[in-house]
């Protein structure tokens, strides 16, 4: 047989927008529809087409026309914005949904951790939930008992193993949860940002082990908003926008680069209205971003506009500054205890003494809160600004960000014996 | 210990994915492959029920004691209904206990793929694990009962007989009926949240509808095959028969109930799978 793992074919997969939003009809829609379709189909048998009026669902195709190899031991990245159909291809591909046109060929085992903990049940204790959700994921018991102690090694729940899941903190269920899900050895691991939860550390941990993973050999799709996680794990990248297929490279620098996640970077923001929860306490409006001044002190210039929708504790800003494949380099916190209160509409204006930086276009993303960990909103690194110069005078060759983005100032004295 | 197993050289285990049209075939042979899967969730179901209520697992018998003793008053003593020669609080509650199984078992397979939402979205499994499971876990409250039921016929002295031994087919019998119609209401429910709510108004209109509270030999001879079709007065029936000696024995009424189990569960089957493919989108 070649080495074809995965061989995607024409895919497409069609919603109803009314399936999407009223998840599940009553017996009274189902009626009323069905009334309405045989009412019409009664009309079109008296050749009156079109005098009653039709309320067929809008269609809305999440995927559409998605065509693509993956050979054994590739680790290809899978980017683009939320709902560019990411999602949806992995869940074909796990077979979770079925395509509503076109085929895909699956050679191999297939294991995919589309959410850390499927499946855990709050009353059962963590050893029985590892067998519960190893069962589920696809492991066999004999599978289990043998991984059991490395799961429980990698989990480092060993003391509360017979401690009910609901008295665990969210950090241990994720580690156990990631930690059965990484055992299981499939031929062909399929990730969805379970990344995007857990502190640094565990995420760190996650990504060794699904590089590890990646090395043994097996063939890895992997969707992550974490863009250095994606740089530095595949050796490939799909593209995926408004449900196509946008690009196919090797290059995932330069993939992650250009798409990024978040599209185009400006030195305004503005927020969609729709875009408003209605549960939400804090929202940012618009943001602007000016950079003023000159190497080795530049300075961003924010005007910040935010508003209070419901009743909140203090709050306060951050504002998180990455390169342009979105590698955090550093935050700052103007205030870092809780100056907002509940009020209409505040204007604030942010100024950023920029460390020295090699020339680059950089990111910013902005963040408002209590408390440290109770997020009101958050907006990812829209806002851009690029530095032209170098920071280093009289440097005569390129920067290049192998070394880092920050040029600390440095100082050398000769001692007087050594100069010549 | 290492992690690192030999990959296997890649037999041809392959699949494909396509969208499936019409009836589907009922992968069965999937579902053996995921026995294991089959066994965990049953278990899981047996672990949970219980846990955090004071009776615990007091509770499997006292559904059906309770309703023995309000049976045994409002139908037994003032109704003064028929009871086949043996005392009523026994006939009732040999009803009881094959009929608590099936109810709780269509009520539970019901919401079990609507309650495991959550898996459904996230994993792929044979869908057919989580009614099938729902009506296995059933079994242990079933065994706790029929406990209960051979101490009241010690009470009683009322010897079984050897026909015991059909009490196994019987079981199955109800077993096979309440998966056929879990399966069928599982998938509606899946789309029509309404079945949540119609679930406990059928049970009891089905109960009514089985021999529990009166004998069927209350019902004219020739209506009694037809009356049969209810394959719950097959099961019913049949356990008077096997433990008391009253009733009839198992002939055309219980090949008509069991006839009709397999219809259910056929076509429940054929019409889950045929469902099956759009649970995900739509739960």
């Amino acid at each position: 047989m070649s080495n074809i793992a995965l061989r995607v074919d024409g895919l497409g997969k069609k919603y109803s927008i009314g399936e999407r939003r009223a998840a599940y009809k009553t017996l009274r829609d189902g009626v009323a529809t069905a009334a309405e379709g045989s009412l019409r189909s009664l009309g079109a048998l008296f050749g009156r087409t079109g005098s009653i009026p039709t309320s067929v669902p809008t269609d809305y195709w999440a995927l559409r026309n998605v065509s693509f190899e993956v050979k054994h031991g590739e680790v290809v990245g899978i980017i683009g914005k939320n709902g560019a159909g990411k999602s949806t291809l992995l869940k074909i591909l796990s077979r979770i949904t079925q395509p509503t046109e076109g085929r895909a060929r699956v050679c191999g085992r297939v294991g995919s951790l589309l959410e850390v903990g499927t499946g855990f049940h709050p009353e059962l204790t963590g050893r029985e939930n590892i067998y519960m959700n190893g069962a589920i994921l696809g492991m066999s018991k004999a599978d289990i008992e043998r991984k059991f102690d490395e799961i429980v090694a990698f989990a480092e729940v060993d003391a509360y193993l017979d401690t009910p899941v609901k008295r665990y903190s969210s950090g241990m269920q994720l580690r156990l949860g990631f930690a059965v899900a990484a055992h299981m050895e499939p031929e062909i691991l399929i990730v969805d940002e379970v990344l995007a939860v857990g502190d640094v550390q565990f995420q760190k941990k996650c990504l060794g082990k699904i590089g590890e993973v990646a090395r043994g050999g097996r063939t890895v799709l992997f969707v992550s908003h974490n863009m250095t996680a994606v740089r530095t794990l595949c050796e490939r990248c799909l593209v995926i926008e408004k449900g196509a297929l946008a690009e196919d490279t090797k290059d995932v620098a330069q993939a992650v680069r250009r798409y990024g996640g978040y599209g185009a970077g400006s030195s305004r923001w503005v927020r969609d209205s729709s875009e408003f929860r209605s549960d939400q306490k804090m929202a940012f409006t618009s943001i602007d971003c000016q950079i003023s001044g000159d190497q080795p002190q530049h300075t961003i210039t924010l005007t910040v506009e935010l508003r209070s929708i419901r009743q909140h504790a203090p709050a306060f800003i951050a504002f998180d500054i990455t390169d342009a494949s979105m590698t955090p380099l550093m935050q700052a916190l103007p205030k870092p205890e809780g100056f907002l209160h509940h009020d209409d509409v505040y204007q604030l204006l942010v100024e950023i003494d920029l460390p020295p930086l090699i020339p680059g276009t950089y990111r910013i993303a902005a963040w408002v809160g209590s408390h440290f960990n109770s997020t009101y909103d958050s907006v990812g690194p829209v806002l851009e600004f690029s530095i032209t110069t170098s920071p280093t005078p009289r440097r005569s060759f390129p920067h290049t960000q192998d070394h880092g983005s920050l040029v600390p100032r440095s100082r050398v004295s000769v001692p007087v014996s050594n100069a010549y | 210990m290492t992690s690192e197993t030999p990959i296997l050289p890649s037999t041809p285990a392959f699949f494909d994915i396509e969208p499936s049209r019409g009836w589907v075939n009922l992968g069965l042979g999937e579902l053996w492959k995921h026995r294991e899967l089959l066994y965990f969730l049953t278990w899981r179901e047996i672990k949970v029920r219980y846990k955090q209520t004071a009776l615990g697992v007091g509770w499997a018998i006292l559904q059906p004691l309770f309703a023995m003793l309000i049976f045994s008053l409002f139908f037994g003593r003032l109704g003064k209904l028929p009871s086949d020669g043996v005392p009523y609080p026994l006939f009732v509650f040999a009803g009881l206990v094959p009929w608590t199984f099936f109810s709780n078992a269509i009520s539970a397979s019901s919401n079990s793929l609507v309650n495991s939402a959550h898996l459904i979205s996230k994993i792929y499994f044979p869908r057919l694990a989580l009614p099938i499971s729902s009506i296995l876990s059933g079994l242990v409250d079933f065994a706790l009962a029929f406990g209960l039921l051979l101490v009241i016929m010690a009470y009683y002295r009322v010897a079984p007989t050897v026909n015991v031994l059909w009490l196994l087919p019987l079981v199955l019998l109800a077993a096979v009926t309440a998966l056929g119609v879990g399966l069928w209401l599982s998938a509606l429910n899946v789309e029509f949240r309404d079945i949540k709510h119609t679930v406990p108004f059928l049970a009891q209109m089905w109960m009514f509808a089985t021999p529990i509270a009166y004998p069927s030999s209350m019902l004219p001879a020739r209506w009694r095959t037809i009356y049969g079709l209810n394959p719950m007065v097959g099961v019913v029936e049949g356990f008077r028969w096997a433990l008391l000696g009253t009733g009839f024995r198992p002939g055309r009424i219980m090949l008509a109930s069991a006839l009709a189990a397999v219809c259910l569960l056929v076509s429940g089957a054929f019409y889950f799978r045929r469902m099956e493919r759009t649970f995900a989108d739509v739960v």
